[in-house]
């Protein structure tokens, strides 16, 4: 079996494997660092635990909006019983005083956007 | 005998379909009536928000010095924006002559008091809202709680259907992102995006506070009473029986919880 123009093939065939695998190959044995959301020093609780809050904290702010705009339950009661307004502009960004340094470590890491700010005010550190 | 049962089967069908079609027919005209009913009926006991203006207080205190106390306290804490272009503009609590405000009130020859005169207008949180009946995604709605008429603003996909609805304009529309339009943000309370509809809230984050709403508090002319519509020793209901009171376009059947005391 002949490949006609053998020597123009193959060659272009590597570099197209070269172009599309240099991403990988550049970046192998060095990960992107993992994102380090700065947490609060005053306090040491959240609402909830930190293995909820990490993995759920988005599915509990889509239940304060429902809770406090359309039940008008202005009430949460979160670990030990402990009661809080929940409310992300009055309540979670007062402990977390840095949206730059907290919310946005993890969102930029992971490449999402969400839409909270185009409504919700942000800490002044943005303004 | 074949002709012949054709021609009955053909009048007994389009009998069936007039008589199918009118009770449709009776079916709507006897639901909105009921509708009305059920509404002033429910208004009679459970928690209802509304507000009384007595607008020669307000005309009053005015004679002394111009006053927008209600409006500056109420656009400042909900963060409204404020914007010149009439076709752009948002508007929470705002002023309109007595003509605009009840152009079916009366007639062409109104009292020297009232005509020219301004009237604070906002959103009537009407028993009816024809804004809530008209929203496709359930984003404007009555709390059954106190009958206030929220906007969920996550759920708005700006198609202002509820715009048209209002026969009050009550509502606003934001054409473009309002922030740069809002001279000092209140940290406390959010703003709104571009490409959603709103409306006073009758400061629905300060009754949550036992608070009366922010136009009523700072009103020193004492023009605006709150209360509960379905307490009959309520002190809106006591203003209500002294006095004569009008409200916004009542013949429409909306239902409007702002009265005006002339």
């Amino acid at each position: 079996m002949k490949i006609y123009d053998a020597n123009k093939i193959i060659p272009g065939l590597l570099i197209l494997v070269g172009l599309f695998t240099f991403p990988f190959l550049y970046n192998i044995g060095g990960a992107a660092p993992a994102p380090k959301p700065e947490l609060p020093k005053e306090q040491k609780t959240c609402v909830q635990s930190l293995a909820f809050m990490k993995a759920g904290h988005m599915q509990l702010l889509n239940d304060w909006r429902d809770q406090v705009v359309r039940q008008a339950n202005r009430v949460y009661v979160g670990l030990d019983g402990k009661e809080f307004n929940p409310s992300l502009q009055n309540t979670c960004m007062e402990c977390h005083t840095s949206k730059v340094k907290f919310c946005d470590q993890c969102h930029n890491y992971a490449g999402v956007t969400p839409y909270c700010w185009d409504c919700h005010i942000a800490p002044k550190e943005n303004q | 005998m074949m002709d012949g049962s054709r021609r009955s089967f053909l009048k007994i069908g389009g009998l069936s379909v007039l008589g199918l079609s009118g009770v449709r027919v009776w079916n709507v005209f006897a639901a909105t009536q009921e509708a009305g009913h059920e509404a002033a009926a429910e208004a009679a006991g459970a928690l209802q928000w509304a507000m009384v203006i007595d607008m020669k207080k307000c005309w009053d205190y005015q004679e002394k010095q111009p006053c927008t106390d209600c409006m500056t306290a109420c656009h400042g804490i909900h963060n409204v924006p404020e914007i010149a272009d009439p076709k752009r503009e948002i508007k929470w609590l705002w002023t309109d002559l007595y003509q605009h405000a009840f152009p079916t009130e009366g007639h062409e020859y109104p009292p020297a008091e009232a005509k020219g005169k301004p009237f604070l207008l906002l959103c009537n949180h009407c028993s009816n809202p024809p804004c809530v009946r008209v929203c496709p995604t359930q984003a404007t709605f009555k709390r059954p709680e106190d009958g206030v008429v929220m906007m969920d603003f996550h759920r708005c996909i700006g198609c202002r259907y509820c715009m048209a609805g209002c026969p009050y304009g009550s509502r606003s529309f934001n054409w473009q992102d309002p922030r740069p339009f809002i001279k000092e943000l209140n940290m406390q309370f959010p703003t709104r995006t571009k490409g959603v509809v709103e409306k006073c809230n009758f400061c629905a984050e300060r009754l949550a506070k036992n608070l009366y709403p922010a136009c009523v508090e700072v009103c020193k002319a004492k023009a605006l009473t709150f209360g509960n519509l379905g307490d009959p020793t309520s002190p809106v209901r006591e203003l209500l029986k002294q006095h004569y009171t009008i409200r916004r376009k009542n013949e429409l059947g909306t239902g409007p919880n702002v009265y005006y005391i002339v």
